[in-house]
């Protein structure tokens, strides 16, 4: 099959010694609603009000929760938390483009994602708050879960794809991790295993610009992420992550694309980290004030409020209740987290092996003979 | 009863395991052509390239797709081709396999068999010849399987594939060509030590290609008097302690024996292990034999110097008796 990308070497004749190839890349860009909230182009056929209502009220759900998540982690309630602040349109983006049935598997900045795929503010509370029972979803039992690990990930969605494929079913992966993860071994062994045997997944790299305090101008030296995927034969686009509308657009692209049996997408979005990279992390040790001001001003939230209220879609008091209700959500599944206690310590026996080896009976029975002693 | 080759009785095995189950799959490279080894023969023609998948030189994504393909609910066989070679994919193995029931909570598991054919076998130098059993049995979550012989290289691997656990599965290069008896088909449950030969005066641990330099050397001690019980592990991890603590407080003497350098290798557990359960039984020190710690020689006779022989084996056991 022909690759997707416009690559073609100079077919001019055969000569011996030194000849010129022009490999021509060429990456797609995709965006609709800019910073302003001005729309360029015809919207996608999705993009009806109430569909980007419900795209908003996910997107500031997304806010909400970060914040709240935040919070609790300063007042020693949560772990260490990695908010996804200024990025809520490319995890949102992404699910919403997804099929129940498709597999997501995200880094640790894809709550937007996870709660619009059904996994439950309580869930992933109790995951961040250090309990492994937040990641048996109730939900997406068929979703990963969040991969801490830099780009571990991106080969597991070939083998999803992979099982898929095996079982003759008609669905796909889609794979989310950050700019960073670019530059690592499994990325690029990933896109070149999926792209070698056209495997039915999408890949997002969100470009939030920081891997940590290593700037997106020190990561590598390619002018995209996108065009990585080029070498793999892989098609790569470029979307404005800022945008719910064309993150939307272009992974619904990419599916259609992966389950027409055409292979792989890499989606470079591109957004911007406006938090810390975690609570654990201070930004404002290696990155300029200036620099987060300015790119408050293209952040998600506010460009699609002001589009839709714009065509008189949306005022004051809808995102008023919207908020209060965000806020009431996130109460009740404080309450439920706070409330569902600590995991027993036998808990650690409990998923290790399919059938725990004989060994492992006696140092659990250690392991209670000291519970009760304590 | 039938006679066959370690590696035929491995193939045979996953023959059988593909048709009964069509979620059992392979993929690695070289499968193509049948293996580097010949170990997957005629599977290609049967099975097709969706099932035996022929993939790039590109090992951490092989093993890391297995391991997305084994928790959305396959059976992959992993052919990593050389032990060493597994180490470009040990994060995906120790990170990831190894890890994902656990950290999801139960929600998923990972019924993975990682082929790494290891150990010392026509020259192959230092970094195609290494024997690294001990570095998974220090991981919890896998589980660690050394056969020593047709027989266990069908039944155990049975048991690999039909595990819901990741399990790492170390064939020896030097025993593809071993010929045997394989009884039956039966699954050969993990944890259940081989009695390879009894014995009342020292025990001998050993497994994989060890095993049988073991058991040599028991044969030799035997002309003079010496009866060696040699006890081949099978697995590592789970292993058979209670076979182990059995045979020493019968004889009161341990060796344990393997190629792998001695070193932090595995005989140290069960020598410690040994120890401690039976001190006030003990007739001698609890020795142990494996290679220095150095790379393993490209020169033959290097190479044969850094052997655990039998006469190795045979001069410590008279050692000991005679303590």
């Amino acid at each position: 099959m022909v690759p997707p990308t416009d690559s073609k070497a100079n077919d001019a004749e055969q000569s011996i010694g030194n000849v010129q190839l022009d490999v021509h890349l060429r990456i797609r860009r995709i965006g609709y609603i800019d910073a302003t909230g001005k729309v360029h182009g015809a919207l996608p056929e999705f993009a009806d009000t109430q569909e980007l209502i419900r795209l908003y009220r996910a997107m500031v759900l997304t806010r909400v929760f970060d914040e709240k998540a935040i919070a609790l982690q300063r007042t020693g309630r949560l772990g260490t938390y990695a908010s996804s602040l200024g990025q809520e349109a490319t995890p949102v983006g992404v699910a919403a483009a997804m099929r129940s049935d498709d597999v997501l598997l995200p880094s640790f900045r894809e709550h937007g994602a996870q709660l619009w795929r059904g996994v439950s503010t309580e869930e992933l509370l109790l995951f961040w708050g250090g309990d492994e029972r937040g990641n048996d979803f109730k939900g997406p039992r068929e979703d990963f879960p969040v991969s801490v690990p830099v780009a571990s990930h991106a080969p597991h969605a070939v083998g999803v794809a992979l099982a898929m494929r095996l079982r003759g079913e008609d669905r796909a992966a889609v794979c989310v991790f950050g700019d960073g993860a670019t530059s690592k071994g499994d990325f690029y062994e990933a896109i070149n295993l999926a792209g070698v045997w056209r495997l039915p997944v999408v890949f997002v790299a969100t470009n939030n610009q920081w891997a940590i305090s290593v700037p997106r101008s020190a990561q590598t030296a390619a002018e995209t992420l996108a065009q990585k995927a080029i070498a793999a034969g892989v098609e790569g686009v470029l979307v404005d992550g800022n945008d719910v509308v064309s993150v939307r657009a272009a992974v619904e692209t990419a599916l259609a694309k992966a389950r027409a049996g055409d292979g792989p997408t890499l989606i470079e979005a591109e957004t911007y980290r406006l938090g810390d990279h975690t609570t654990a992390d201070d930004a404002s040790r290696y990155r300029d004030d200036a620099e987060v001001s300015a790119h408050w001003k293209s952040e998600p939230l506010s460009r699609l409020r002001q589009y839709l209220t714009d065509q008189g879609a949306w005022d004051h008091d809808d995102e008023e209740a919207l908020l209060a209700d965000c806020a009431a959500q996130m109460e009740v599944a404080t309450e439920a987290y706070l409330a569902a206690g600590p995991w027993s310590p036998e808990a650690i026996f409990t998923h290790l092996y399919a059938t725990l080896p004989a060994d492992y009976r006696d140092q659990l029975a250690a392991l209670k003979r000291e519970m009760i002693n304590d | 009863m039938a006679v066959m080759t370690y590696a035929d009785a491995a193939k045979t095995t996953l023959a059988e395991e593909m048709r009964r189950d069509p979620l059992v799959w392979c993929l690695g490279e070289d499968l193509g052509r049948g293996g580097v080894f010949g170990q997957y023969k005629g599977l290609p023609e049967e099975f097709g390239p969706q099932r035996i998948s022929d993939a790039p030189i590109s090992e951490a994504a092989i093993l890391g797709a297995a391991v997305g393909a084994a928790m959305t609910g396959t059976r992959p066989v992993v052919e990593m081709r050389f032990a060493d070679f597994a180490l470009c994919a040990v994060d995906e193995l120790v990170n990831q396999a190894a890890k994902a029931r656990y950290m999801f909570g139960g929600q998923t598991k990972v019924p993975l068999v990682v082929r790494e054919p290891m150990g010392m076998w026509r020259s192959s130098a230092a970094q195609h010849s290494q024997s690294l059993e001990s570095w998974y049995t220090h991981i919890p979550g896998l589980v660690v399987v050394c056969p020593a012989t047709p027989h266990d290289n069908r039944g155990l691997l049975k048991t690999a594939i039909r595990s819901d656990d990741p399990v790492v599965y170390m064939e020896h290069k030097n025993l593809w060509a071993l010929e045997g008896e394989v009884p039956d088909g039966d699954p050969i449950p993990f944890g259940v030590a081989r009695i390879a030969r009894a014995g009342t005066d020292v025990t001998i641990v050993s497994w994989s290609a060890t095993v049988h330099a073991a058991t040599e050397a028991a044969e030799s001690l035997a002309s003079e008097g010496i009866e060696a019980e040699v006890i081949d592990l099978r697995t590592l991890w789970p292993w058979d302690k209670r076979a182990v603590f059995a045979s020493v407080e019968k004889t009161g003497r341990l060796i344990v024996a393997h190629e792998s350098v001695q070193v932090g290798g595995f005989g140290a557990e069960v020598a410690a292990t040994v120890a401690d359960a039976l001190f006030g039984k003990l007739k001698a020190p609890v020795k142990r034999l494996g290679s220095p710690r150095v790379p393993i020689a490209y020169a033959p006779p290097l190479e044969d110097m850094l052997r655990v022989t039998p006469a190795k084996i045979a001069e410590m056991a008279r050692t000991l008796v005679q303590q």
